[in-house]
């Protein structure tokens, strides 16, 4: 250590003009450093060692005695040395005689001998004078390594000086006497130069021991001083250096104490009573941590390497990650101990985490990328329409199923079907062409192709998109293609269609003009109709009034010669009478029953809605045809209590009546015949009746005897009379007063009919 | 031939000899004063002079119809009050509405048994009386008050 502190930079030496000079300039520097510093200095200065000498002689005692005792009094006194030396060359000097001389000394391990003092040498060259322990040939290194002292005498010639070195004394004689401590095997630490061309005294010998000693103390000493100042220099630069380092480092003892730290280590170990509760908990914490892991069962384990050390910021709190160094260091004073640099490597930590995390996330998204691939393949295979994916040289990179039955050749193929797909390609890769070379994003053609399967032209609609990488570059064509012959088997089957439609409409028109013309005529044809209708019925009217003219005139006289207006008649003429009455009242009828028909038949038959009693009703129908009663005949009614006044056409529900009951008289020849009438609650009706016990109608037959001019018996000889219009003209008139006319009978055992009104009349 | 003053007069209007005798015979047999029309016009001027208790009138008459006579009478102050029947061959409908809008009180169809001719005149001139009757006292009514 001494060694290392007192080396000089050899730069440091190389550049300085006068290694003397510097020696001074090196003291001088060090006084001033010592007096910046503040710290008195109490060393004697140089200049004053002439001023101060010489001493006051003890004449009383032995000369000789009291100069040696002068010169170690005066050692004692000083310490510089300088000093030293000034005072010792001239005690020399004045007690031994030898008035010129130089001491040279080397300081610490340096390789040069510097001046430390003279005596009686005239100039500065003295001063400045050197040797450097380098130069081999100079007999003065030799001596000085050798310590052997040796005579050097005058030079008179050149090669006199040749032999000799250059000293401050030229040519004159002199001797070079190595200082080194007797008895040591340690080398010389100086040389003595006297000039003086005759033996040295026996008084030298002595001289030159106290000399000696004294110096070996001064530059011991000084070398001590001198390696504490750089010592303390270097412990600052070395500090300086060691809190420069970001990294903490520190040295702890065997028992885990703290020895060094920088501020770095200071501020993650070290807290102060200010500090707050929570900083001197982490740091509490730390030293935790780091002595468990710096115990030396630890060390011994893990060995000097890394290892991973997790520490508290007490600044912030966070997690820090470091990664601790440790090496134990043996240090003969002071035992051993740890040297410890701690790096941090939270950041790594965190960048090797995110770079983990990326590559966990860079392998999640492989997966997912794969599993879209696989699903972009499921769903363009599952596409009806052929894909076709082309890389940007026009190669094909991807096609889905329907692409490949149009552009591969299968297996076994025909030379026909080999044909068609290299034509089906040649379209396809021009195509493709055209896209590439030109500018548009999209392009949308139309492609004849073949379907090899069948060899059927096959027009497909060509959608083509460029796909760009993210730097704009073309990285594929994606084609899809569209069958078009359905689409035009559509449109062909639309016009067609359309051709139909349009056959239909004017088809339509046609008939539509046809049947216009038909209603018109039709309509013609119903006013003629309608004329002929009405002629008709002025026709019948007319001839209504002509039959009844006549008729008027026959009825009445008959009426008249019967009432005997004209005076009494035989009873046979009476009887022939009453024969031309009947039929007169016969023939009467059938020009009413005609007259009403064609009144019903042409709409003009008027109803007359009034409120009546049906009992007065029956009651006026009885009477009507009583004298047509037989006596055999018990004719009876049956009128509910209840009966409710009805709304309807009284004349024409009487006309009903009579005929339904003239009818019941003219077929029942004996037995009964009951007029019933009751009301229906639940229908709100009133339900009219005429039941007898006469020949009845065959179930076959019922519905026939409704019909005009029938009577079931249409032979010439019938029994029975009547035109065959009353029953047709019932039901008709029945129809008009919304009610209606039923019949129940059995062959043989006799009918009802009945007449069903509403209680309400015409609704 | 002298007639009670009794018998009330009846004015019979009809183009058909046959039928105009067959009536005039049972009618004066009946107990009435009859005085025959043969047309419309003719039967204006009968009512004028022998002023019917009642006429009969047909519809279907030469020179003037029965329709058109009944309105001359019906606004004719002096013959306005005589009740007219209509008699006729006529059956079809509208007729007897026409009768009635024309002014006839009463409306009978052809053909019609001399008998019930007198039962519907005898029916017709009561109302008429009864009416007559009731317009008379509430003529004197109204001049009481």
């Amino acid at each position: 250590m001494r060694k290392s502190l007192l080396k000089t930079p050899p730069s440091e030496l190389s550049s300085r003009p006068a290694p003397h000079a510097a020696l001074v300039a090196l003291g001088g520097r060090r006084k001033a450093r010592r007096n910046g510093a503040g710290a008195p200095y109490t060393g004697v200065p140089r200049l004053r060692v002439a001023v101060e000498s010489p001493e006051p002689d003890a004449t009383d005692e032995d000369p000789q005695i009291t100069a040696r005792v002068r010169l170690l009094e005066a050692f004692v006194s000083r310490t510089e040395l300088a000093d030293c030396t000034q005072f010792a060359l001239q005690w020399l000097a004045e007690t031994i005689g030898l008035t010129k001389s130089i001491c040279l000394v080397r300081p610490g391990s340096e390789l040069v001998l510097f001046v430390a003092g003279t005596y009686g040498m005239p100039g500065s060259a003295a001063a400045s004078y050197s040797v450097s322990l380098e130069d081999w040939a100079n007999p003065l290194v030799s001596t000085f390594t050798n310590r052997k002292q040796i005579f050097f005498p005058a030079a008179h010639s050149a090669a006199d000086r040749k032999r000799r070195p250059s000293t401050p004394f030229e040519d004159a004689a002199f001797h070079a006497v190595p200082l080194g401590v007797p008895g040591s095997s340690d080398e010389a630490f100086g040389l003595l130069l006297i000039g003086e061309s005759g033996p040295l005294p026996h008084a030298f010998q002595w001289f030159v021991s106290s000399l000696t000693q004294k110096l070996d103390q001064v530059l011991r000493q000084q070398a001590l001083t001198e390696g504490d100042r750089r010592q303390s220099r270097e412990r600052s630069l070395l500090t300086s250096i060691i809190n420069a380092v970001s990294d903490p480092i520190l040295l702890t003892d065997t028992d885990g104490r703290l020895v060094i730290a920088n501020s770095r280590a200071l501020t993650l170990f070290t807290a102060s009573e200010e500090e707050s509760e929570g900083r001197r908990g982490a740091v509490r914490m730390n030293n935790m941590l780091l002595s468990s892991a710096l115990s030396s069962k630890a060390i011994e384990e893990t060995g000097a390497t890394r290892r991973e050390l997790l520490l508290v910021n007490p600044v912030d709190g966070s997690d820090l990650v470091f990664e601790l160094l440790s090496a134990v260091t043996e240090d003969p004073r002071q035992g051993s101990g740890v040297v410890s640099i701690l790096r941090n490597v939270t950041d790594l930590r965190r960048a090797s985490e995110e770079i983990e995390e990326n590559y966990r996330k860079m392998r999640v998204a492989e997966v997912q990328s794969r599993a879209e691939r696989d699903r972009l393949n499921l769903i363009i295979d599952s596409v009806a329409d052929p894909i076709v994916v082309t890389d940007a040289g026009g190669a094909t990179s991807l096609m889905n199923e329907p692409a490949e039955r149009l552009f591969t050749i299968p297996q076994r193929a025909s030379e026909i079907e080999r044909r068609w797909v290299q034509a089906n390609d040649a379209h396809f890769s021009s195509f493709i062409a055209g896209m590439l070379v030109s500018a548009d994003q999209r392009r949308v053609g139309e492609i004849g192709l073949v379907d090899p399967a069948t060899g059927e032209s096959m027009p497909v609609e060509a959608i083509a998109g460029k796909i760009l990488s993210d730097h704009g570059e073309l990285t594929a064509v994606v084609t899809i293609l569209h069958d078009r012959r359905e689409a035009l088997e559509k449109a062909k089957l639309y016009e067609q269609l359309k051709q139909a439609s349009d056959e239909l409409e004017r088809k339509i028109q046609a008939a539509t003009a046809d049947i216009a013309q038909q209603n018109e005529l039709l309509r013609r044809q119903a006013i003629e109709l309608e004329q002929a209708s009405a002629l008709k019925s002025q026709f019948l009217a007319n001839m209504s009034h002509e039959f009844r003219t006549p008729l008027n005139a026959i009825l009445g006289y008959t009426s008249m010669v019967l009432q005997g207006v004209g005076g009494p008649i035989a009873p046979p003429v009476r009887r022939q009478l009453g024969r031309i009455e009947s039929n007169g009242r016969h023939l009467l009828t059938i020009i009413n029953e005609i007259l009403d028909i064609s009144r019903i038949e042409a709409g003009r038959m008027p109803l007359q809605i009034s409120r009546f009693k049906i009992p007065d009703l029956v009651s006026e129908v009885k009477a009507e045809l009583e004298p047509m009663i037989r006596t055999k005949l018990n004719v009876s009614t049956q009128l509910d209590k209840d009966l409710p006044l009805i709304a309807s056409d009284r004349q024409k529900v009487k006309q009903i009546l009579l005929n339904l009951f003239s009818n019941a008289l003219k077929f029942t020849h004996h037995g009964r015949i009951i007029i019933a009438a009751r009301r229906n609650v639940a229908d709100r009706t009133v339900l009219l009746s005429v039941s007898d016990t006469g020949i009845g109608i065959a179930r076959p037959d019922q519905e026939k005897i409704f019909e005009d001019f029938r009577q079931l018996d249409n032979s010439s000889t019938r029994p029975y009379g009547g035109t065959g219009l009353g029953l047709s003209i019932c039901r008709r008139l029945s129809q008009m007063l919304n009610g209606k006319l039923t019949v129940e009978s059995q062959l043989g055992k006799g009918s009802t009919f009945t007449l069903t009104l509403p209680i309400k009349g015409r609704r | 031939m002298t007639t009670k003053p009794e018998r009330p007069r009846v004015l019979l209007v009809d183009d058909y000899p046959d039928a105009r005798e067959m009536y005039t015979e049972y009618l004066e047999f009946s107990g009435f004063d009859v005085v025959e029309a043969a047309n419309g016009m003719e039967a204006l001027t009968r009512a004028a002079e022998s002023e019917p208790d009642i006429i009969l009138m047909d519809l279907s008459l030469p020179v003037m119809d029965g329709w058109e006579a009944t309105r001359r009478l019906k606004s004719d102050r002096r013959t306005a009050s005589i009740p007219v029947v209509a008699l006729t061959g006529h059956a079809l409908a509208g007729i007897s509405e026409g009768a009635k809008k024309a002014g006839c009180d009463a409306f009978v169809t052809k053909p019609c048994l001399p008998e019930d001719l007198v039962k519907e005149i005898r029916r017709v001139l009561e109302s008429h009386a009864r009416a007559k009757k009731v317009r008379r006292s509430g003529k004197h009514a109204k001049s009481v008050n």
